[in-house]
């Protein structure tokens, strides 16, 4: 209830925003709602799952996640797989460098869920294990950052919105092939549209529309950069209780304390 | 050790004795500890306590990051990954660290605004304040050489500008670049030494305050009246004073608690709230990123150096003058580090006889213009340097230093202060003796 | 009068005791984070437990794989050097203990030590697995050497039977068994 209020507040706030954002040449970032925004958000497990099948099937032919260990696809509070499958993702998806094997000389082998998923640099795109935290995607207004403090940093939402802001425009520049996106600063990106919609088949019958499998895999990438987000918003809830208690005893003592002295200035006449 | 008379320590048992003769560190602690403060401190006097837990916490959440940070270039952005993904509790004690630098400047900055509203800075506390101006240059270097470490792209960025600025020095400014970098161009030598200078620098502070405390209990604190307590005898000092402990330690604390609670909830719920995506980017240096900005703390200090272009005229003079030595870039640096130098040494530029603001109807004003200046800094110096946003900044800038330069000799002669009460104890006794009557003034609200 | 101060008096203690206990758990709080921060993180733990796939283990050949930054030997034993370590079984052992960390306070009998195969399969004694550390000062035995044609620590003269039981030489104990199992047919669970 509470969170849906917030979710509401915050929605609100967006519609009364978006004039003053689109004015900047900041490209347009869609407020989607994620599971896991405000306060006592938390990721959605199944949406995470699905948002590491349509990782590793389209974006990991280019784009790497090297800052993420395989096997916390394993931990509670991530997708949460069981740990079989964890092994059999990692074997069947990757082949990491050992340098350990042959004797000194090294050599590749299948992933093991104690490695990370391997960097990608063949494509020249960028790493995404915290794509996530290094886009905001609200800003201002006037550069007061007062957006952001109401609707969050807006990572996932500008990954979501990227990926389905492209208008199939292209364009051709120095060579490289430049596509049209709302959502992209100044508006050309050099990637090529990766989702169309229907590019994966979910076991658990989800929407594969374009903006569904979008919002999947922003949530994915949100956790790749923020994987304790959860444990993270659960101490800082508890300490924020701790400290208001704390503070109320204190003040009660502070008066107590004060009160005699406080006191003797009544008694005496004041001039 | 403090000049206003009190009752000291006295061992009582044999021990405590033996102990005292050989040491005295409970006589020490004690007459630290129970030091006669005014009794009229209002919430502006909490800062302190603050700032004194801020460098606890960064100091032991550094210390603790230290165990499992690398300070390399090709393992420093990934070990920061390794603390915040494999170390236990590691994300907690980073967000810690990250916004507890936040929460430092906050409290410094408060502290500094309150010591030049009541006039803390004038005699007999000159001392205490250029001690203070110190520590917080010390703290601005702390802070600048900690946002290097993670090797994100800000830190890389940051480090290149914010190094630049020494090669603008005439003459010899390329060979201190170069020296303070280790080549020529921040690399992996740069990025050691930061990280043994961050290391050491917080200790550094930590011993500079220790003189500061002790040059303030030896003067006394200031207090909102600026008059000073009695001190012709025990009994008289303390009809203006109270023990620090309990009066002040609980006060203190409880500010405290209340300032942690919103701590945490930043750091609980939008740690990144401060910080700037693109330092999530592993340093490249074949790459800048759009907009180079620094931490918050430092904006206004970035917006004075940004302000004197080529094109103000007074920059032109001096250029001229020094026959090109002093050109705009130079300026620029001088400007910024000359704001801090002229806030240094606002004892002497003062010529009030009234110590407390709270007296002088004139200097109010510009104090708390001073103040939204000093806001305006902050903000513009977030913004690109272009259009509107030149003009804004130089206007902020120059009223920087006209404030410190013009203002406060100026007030001296001009401003007819208002009467101040004779002693501590008749301004806490007018506030206390008709809070019935309910007095609105916040600022001149004494405890509670 | 008095009655009444004294309950003041009660209220005020309470008060206080409150306070200073809610800032004593504050403290306590945290102290924890910065005690537990040196625990071993998540990628050391990970690592606690590896797998190692056997499958390609002749009989009378032996493994020597890293474990806990420590080497650990497997051994696929013959049919005849099971029969060579239970004949020893009533042989005078300095070390009457089985250390087998999956059978804990069982006798030195070579049953004892060795690992029990996958599934409901009958423990024949072909699967030996130790932690290669001499028990004496830390060195690795050499195998298939020493006078009981085990193992044999070169640094000072341990020899080491076919169940990795201690026979001749300074080294107090039997090699250790760590905890292990077999996940399936061919593969070891170490930790």
């Amino acid at each position: 209830m509470l969170k849906k209020l917030t979710l509401s507040a915050a929605m609100t706030l967006a519609l009364g925003t978006t004039g003053a954002l689109a004015a900047g040449g900041a490209g347009h970032v869609e407020d989607f709602s994620f599971s896991f925004e405000g306060p006592f958000g938390t990721y959605d497990q199944f949406q995470l799952q699905r948002g590491l099948q349509v990782f590793t099937e389209v974006c990991a032919g280019c784009h790497g996640l090297q800052y993420v260990p395989l096997r916390t696809l394993g931990d509670p509070g991530g997708p949460g797989l069981p740990e079989d499958q964890v092994r059999a993702y990692a074997e069947q998806n990757f082949e990491v460098w050992d340098p350990e094997l042959e004797g000194g000389e090294g050599d590749f082998r299948a992933a093991k869920p104690t490695d990370n998923f391997p960097a990608v640099t063949s494509a020249g795109a960028p790493d995404l294990s915290m794509m996530a935290k290094a886009r905001a995607g609200f800003h201002g207004p006037y550069g007061l950052g007062i957006n952001q403090f109401f609707q969050g940093m807006g990572g996932a939402e500008y990954i979501a919105s990227l990926l389905t802001g492209y208008t199939g425009e292209e364009k051709e520049e120095a060579g490289t092939i430049l596509y049209e996106n709302k959502a992209f600063p100044g508006g050309w990106i050099s990637m090529a549209p990766p989702l169309y919609g229907d590019d994966v088949e979910y076991e658990d019958g989800a929407s594969t529309e374009l903006e569904a499998i979008s919002q999947d895999v922003a949530a994915f990438l949100m956790w790749t950069a923020e994987p304790k987000l959860m444990a993270r918003q659960e101490a800082g809830f508890v300490a924020v209780l701790f400290l208001t208690v704390l503070t109320v005893l204190l003040y009660l003592t502070n008066k107590r304390i004060w009160a005699p002295v406080k006191k003797g200035a009544k008694g005496q006449p004041a001039e | 050790m403090s000049g206003i008379p009190h009752d000291h320590y006295e061992p009582s048992t044999g021990a405590e004795k033996w102990l005292h003769k050989r040491l005295p560190i409970v006589a020490l602690m004690y007459d630290t500890i129970m030091i006669p403060t005014p009794k009229n401190l209002n919430w502006m006097w909490i800062w302190g306590i603050v700032l004194t837990f801020c460098l606890v916490l960064q100091i032991v959440t550094g210390i603790v990051l230290a165990m499992h940070y690398t300070p390399h270039v090709d393992m420093a952005f990934a070990s920061i990954e390794h603390i915040m993904r494999n170390v236990n509790g590691g994300h907690m004690l980073r967000y810690l660290h990250m916004n507890g630098a936040s929460l430092f400047f906050v409290a410094v900055y408060m502290h500094i605004f309150r010591g030049l509203y009541y006039g803390s800075y004038k005699a007999p506390r000159e001392i205490t304040w250029i001690i203070g101006m110190l520590i917080y240059l010390l703290m601005m270097g702390t802070a600048f050489m900690g946002y290097v470490l993670p090797w994100g792209q800000m830190s890389f960025w940051g480090a290149t500008v914010i190094t630049g600025l020494f090669g603008a020095i005439p003459f010899i400014g390329e060979s201190i670049q170069t020296w303070l970098l280790g080549g020529p161009a921040v690399d992996n030598a740069t990025l050691n030494r930061f990280f043994s200078l961050h290391y050491l620098l917080p200790f550094v502070i930590a011993g500079l305050v220790a003189v500061h405390i002790w040059a303030f209990h030896t003067t006394g604190n200031n207090n909102p009246t600026g008059v000073e307590v009695r001190r012709a005898s025990k009994a008289e000092a303390a009809k203006d004073t109270l023990p620090f402990w309990p009066y002040y330690v609980i006060k203190d604390l409880f500010a405290l608690a209340l300032i942690l609670a919103v701590f945490f909830a930043i750091v609980g719920f939008m740690p990144n709230y401060l910080g700037h995506p693109d330092n999530y980017i592993e340093a490249n240096p074949l790459v800048t990123p759009a907009h180079i900005v620094p931490e918050w703390y430092f904006l206004p200090f970035y917006a004075i150096l940004r302000a004197f272009t080529a094109d103000v005229w007074l920059v032109m003079l001096v250029d001229w003058v020094t026959g090109g030595i002093i050109d705009a870039k130079f300026f620029g640096v001088l400007a910024m580090f000359g704001a801090i130098l002229v806030m240094a040494l606002a004892p002497w530029l003062d010529t009030s006889a009234v110590r407390s603001g709270r007296y002088r109807p004139m200097f109010k004003w510009w104090f708390w213009l001073f103040v939204v200046n000093f806001v305006v800094l902050t903000w513009v110096g977030a913004q690109p340097a272009e259009g509107i946003y030149t003009w804004i900044s130089l206007i902020a800038s120059a009223y920087w230093f006209v404030f410190f330069l013009v203002i406060l000799p100026l007030l001296g002669v001009i401003e007819k202060p208002l009467p101040q009460p004779s002693t501590i104890e008749d301004d806490f006794n007018e506030h206390y003796g008709k809070t019935e009557a309910g007095a609105g003034d916040a600022a001149a609200t004494p405890a509670e | 009068m008095s009655h009444a101060e004294d309950h003041e008096g009660t209220r005020r203690d309470f008060l206080y005791y409150a306070t200073a206990g809610a800032g004593a758990v504050a403290t306590a709080a945290a102290v924890w984070p910065l005690v537990n921060q040196m625990n071993p993180s998540a990628d050391v733990q990970a690592l606690s437990s590896i797998r190692v796939d056997v499958g390609d283990l002749e009989p009378g050949t032996q493994l020597t794989v890293k474990w806990l930054g420590k080497p650990v030997f497997i051994r696929r034993r013959t049919a005849e050097e099971i029969e060579a370590a239970r004949a020893d079984d009533g042989a005078s052992l300095p070390d009457p203990e089985a250390r087998n960390a999956n059978n804990p306070g069982a006798d030195g009998a070579d049953a004892n030590r060795s690992l029990k195969p996958f599934g409901d399969a009958e423990d024949t004694g072909e699967w030996l697995v130790m932690v290669g550390v001499c028990t004496h000062l830390g060195c690795v035995p050499l195998g298939d050497a020493g006078d009981f044609a085990g193992w044999f620590c070169p640094c000072h003269g341990s020899h080491y039977d076919l169940s990795g039981r201690i026979r001749k030489g300074p080294a107090p104990e039997n090699l250790p068994v760590p905890v292990a199992r077999f996940d399936d047919e061919t593969t070891i669970v170490l930790g």
